[in-house]
Parts: C-alpha cells; structure tokens; sequence
C-alpha cells in the first residue's frame, strides 16, 4: 500500500501559484520577520505549513519571507502570534491576491 | 474621504457583511460598506455551497438572477484509506424541487452579485479600501473607523464588523483575542475546469443537478481535517482543509496533502483531464461555541466568520454568515426606528435575537465536539483504515465462512483500539454529539 500523503510531498506550489492573479504592491511587504538570531520552533513550521511556500530557511538558519505569492490566509499571524516573531498587515486597498473563483 | 454621517458602516463585502449591508439599506439607513479587495469576493473564499433558506430571508426570489451553479442531488460523505473510500451516499430526487434547498457557487461571482443587490438596496460601496482601526470617543464609545485612504476617516452611529477569519480590526482594537492555531482550520482549494457533459456523466447527473463530496481519514495524514469535492456546472471545486496547530507538529504541506488527495485511486478519475484555473487558500473557524468571542459592544457588532460561527459538523458557515449579518442589520434597524442609541446594552439584543435562531442552539448543539476531534486523532486515522479493512473482509468472498469473518472484524478493532478504547470513544462521542 502506498502512503499517499507522501505522494504530494513533491507536489511544487510555484506551480500552483502561477494560476492566480495578483496585483504585487512593489516595495511594501505587507508581512515582515523581525530580525533574529535563531527562529521559534513556530516560525520555523511555517516553511512547510505556508500555503504559498513564501517562508524559507536562508544560510544563516533565519527564517525569510517573501511576500510576492502570499494568498493572506493569516496563517502565519496565527502560528506566530504568542511570539510575536512576525509584523502582519493586509496589504494596501486593492492589492495582494485577486481571485477569479476564489 | 467621506464628509457624511452614517447610520453604520459594515467593514468587509462577504456574505455576512452584505447580509448586515443590504438588510440596513432596505430599511432606508445610509449605510457605507468598505471592502479591501478590488472587488467583492476578490479575497474570499469558500468550497462553496449555498443554503437557500438564509439567503431566501434576505433575497426571497435570488434565484432570479443570482449565479448558481448546480444544486445539490446528493451528498457523498467517505471515511477513506490510502487505496479505497467506505461511503454513505444519499442522493434523492426530492431534491430536484421547483425551489432547491443547497446549490454549488463560485465564490467570487457569487459575491459580486450579491454586493450588487446591497447598492441597488442603496447602500455605498467602496472597495480598494482596508480598515485600519476603529475610531472611539472619549468614552470608548466605537464612532467610526479609519481606513488607508488619504483622510481616510469616516463616522457612523455603528460600526459591523464582517472582517473574516482573519479580522485584524477587531482584534487590534481589543474587541476580541487573536484567534488560537488549534481553533482555526487552513484549507487550500483549486479550481480544476472540465465540459459540462463530462461532470454530468461522471456524477451521473442532468441539467443542472450537483454532487458533493465530504471526505476524511488518511488522507489528512493523522491531522484533524476533512477533504471536499463539489460540481459546479463546468469546473470541480477540490480541497482539503487541516487544524493549523496539528501543522506545526508533521513536515505536511498544505499543497502536498492536496495533491496527495487529488492522486486517491478513488478522486483522480474524477478530475482526469481537467485545467486548473485556480489554487486559493483560507483559514476556517474551527473552534466552536466556546471559541465565539464578545458579540457587540458600544457602537459595534460582530458578525459571519469573524465571530467564529462555524458549523464544523455539518459544513455550514455561509449560512451562519448571512443569518447573523441580517440579524445584526435588523437589530441596528430596529433600534434607529425606537431612536435607540447602540449602546452595548441596546445592542444585546443582537444576542438575544441570535439565541433564538438554529445559528446559536447549533453553535451549542455541537460545543464540545472541537474537543473531541482534537483529542481523538483515531477518529482521522486508525477508524477509516479499520472501517475500510472491514469492509474488504466482509465483500471479498475467499472462502472464509461468514462466522469467522465477523470475529476478524471484531478482532481487529478490539486489537487495534482495545475494547475500552473503543467504549471510551464511543462514550466521548456520544456526549459531544448530544
């Protein structure tokens, strides 16, 4: 029997993500990490638990973002609220995701 | 940006917030709704199914012109293992009635259309504008919010927050605490598109009839969550939705558990060929009755998804959403007809009201099954793969005779869960359900 679930793991979001629209607010991150030597184990989840995969791991062990696929679910406000590791905001009227079906 | 006045100002265009919107304006009261995407429904998202009836109580003939796709002929709901779903499947032509009672929607028109009603009812609308917090007096009084346009104040008798999930407004404000990564679930969705034929003679359907799919077990990995499949006329709406906090304990991404559940032996000939337009993803309110925050105060209401009024049980929320915006709407109406002030205890009658309806007694109904589906990760794990494993030993026919396929059965659970595990279960559920 095969365990599905690691049939997705390889599953690539890049490509998911190209189907949507977005209106990029150039230059205005609507969500930023706060400088740190080392990231909370609720930080760190957010690498795989991002929808979007906008959260990776860089050389230094510290966690990135990069808000260009960002879907604003919230999902990393909520993750990280108790160690207040992230500055969350909605992007600027009008900008961020646009769903066609949604 | 606006010099006026406003009766209310609803902050979000969903469905709860156009809801609370349109009820108001019907009554004649100037109402502003803000919404922060570019257009209604440009953030929102939703698998999606309607309820005729709450909406029948603010639109009665919506089916006029409102976009619906198909409406709802049968309901599949599928415990599954990796390689086979054990399902019960209701499907009944009652339901191909003159007036039906669930249809299929795509979110996005969906919500178009009904923000289009709320300016035909009067109501001013302006999107592209985000809410950054709530104006108060010096007695805290909430009297207006200010958005992110260039003097962007604006003052309103009352202000209804129809925010979401993820409502920053009230909880920046203090209305409410941040939502907890255990009461909140994160689903991700996409949009496959096929020819109407090939839905219809997979589903087995004509004209306009829909199926929908609940579905869970493996295929949330051992995570609490469920899966869903619905038609819609010429697309299939396929997601699978997890508690967020069960994410911070797997290496599980949201994305590989779609496609994991996309690829099912049972799921990828429904979706064979199809061009997937969309992938969206949205937090869900999971949390239940003891999870609904402070509902009004003075000068505000609560109202949809950013109360948490999620039916997780059943799949119902949109439903929720509308019934307490119309509610809120007519509680604030009721109260400008009396020249009432919307103090915090003349708008108690919002509660009040709610408590009455199937909105409230449900929430209650089902308080402590969050708890249950929580504490009991067998339920989405070990249980579809035993109740599928009973199955296979009771139809396949190998010359065991029936007796000794029973006691295998019995066998497996028992060695599987232990006998007072599975009383103990039982009993657990049981009491949540009741």
């Amino acid at each position: 029997m095969t365990n599905n679930a690691e049939l997705g793991s390889g599953a690539k979001v890049e490509e998911k993500l190209f189907q949507n629209r977005y209106l990029v607010d150039a230059g205005r991150p609507h969500i930023s990490i706060h400088p740190h030597e080392r990231p909370s184990k609720a930080l760190l989840s957010m690498i795989h638990t991002c929808p979007a995969g906008c959260y990776s791991l860089n050389d230094k062990s510290q966690v990135e973002v990069a808000v260009d696929g960002c879907v604003e679910c919230g999902t990393c406000r909520v993750v990280t609220a108790k160690t207040g590791e992230i500055e969350w905001n909605y992007p600027r009227g009008g900008f961020g995701v646009l769903y066609k079906f949604g | 940006m606006i010099e006026d006045r406003f009766d209310a100002i609803v902050v979000g265009a969903g469905p709860s917030g156009n809801a609370a919107a349109y009820t108001m304006a019907k009554e004649g009261l100037k109402v502003l709704q803000l919404e922060r995407g570019e257009y209604p429904g440009s953030k929102n998202v939703q698998g999606a199914i309607l309820y005729a009836n709450a909406l029948e109580k603010i639109i009665p003939d919506f089916r006029d012109d409102a976009p619906l796709e198909r409406h709802v002929i049968e309901q599949r709901i599928w415990t599954m293992d990796d390689s086979s779903y054990v399902g019960m499947h209701y499907r009944s032509n009652d339901f191909n009635e003159e007036q039906p009672n669930r249809y299929t929607i795509i979110r996005a028109q969906f919500d178009k259309w009904f923000s289009r009603k709320v300016r035909e009812a009067g109501a001013i609308l302006l999107c592209e504008t985000t809410v950054k917090e709530l104006l108060r007096d010096s007695h805290g009084r909430v009297i207006g919010v200010r958005t992110d346009r260039a003097d962007g104040t604006v003052f309103a008798d009352v202000v209804v927050l129809a925010e979401g999930v993820n409502g920053l407004v009230g909880e920046r404000s203090g209305l409410r605490p941040v939502v907890s990564s255990d009461s909140v679930a994160l689903a991700v969705k996409e949009m496959h598109f096929l020819p109407r034929e090939v839905i219809e003679a997979r589903f087995n359907l004509q004209g306009n009839e829909g199926v929908v799919i609940e579905a869970m077990g493996t295929i949330t990995a051992g995570m609490t969550g469920t899966a869903f499949l619905y038609t819609n006329q010429e697309s299939i709406s396929v997601g699978i939705g997890c508690i967020v906090s069960d994410f911070e304990g797997t290496d599980q991404t949201p994305y590989g558990l779609l496609e994991a559940f996309k690829s099912h032996p049972t799921i990828k000939p429904l979706l064979e060929g199809s061009e997937c337009k969309e992938y969206a993803a949205h937090l869900i309110p999971e949390g239940g009755y003891s999870a609904i925050p402070e509902l009004y105060g003075d000068g505000w209401v609560v109202v949809g998804d950013a109360g948490q009024f999620v039916n997780a049980v059943h799949r119902e929320g949109s439903n929720l959403a509308m019934t307490t915006g119309r509610i809120a709407g007519e509680t604030i109406t009721w109260l400008k007809r009396r020249r009432d002030a919307p103090t915090k205890a003349n708008l108690s009658e919002y509660k009040r009201r709610l408590d009455a309806t199937f909105v409230m007694k449900d929430m209650k109904k089902y308080r402590k099954i969050p708890q249950f589906l929580h504490g009991t990760k067998q339920v989405f794990g070990l249980y579809p793969q035993l109740i599928s494993q009973a199955a296979q030993t009771w139809f396949r026919v190998d010359g065991t005779d029936k007796r000794s396929k029973e006691k295998e059965i019995l066998r497996s659970f028992r060695k599987a869960r232990t006998l007072p595990g599975l009383v103990g279960d039982a009993f657990k559920l049981v009491r949540a359900w009741r």
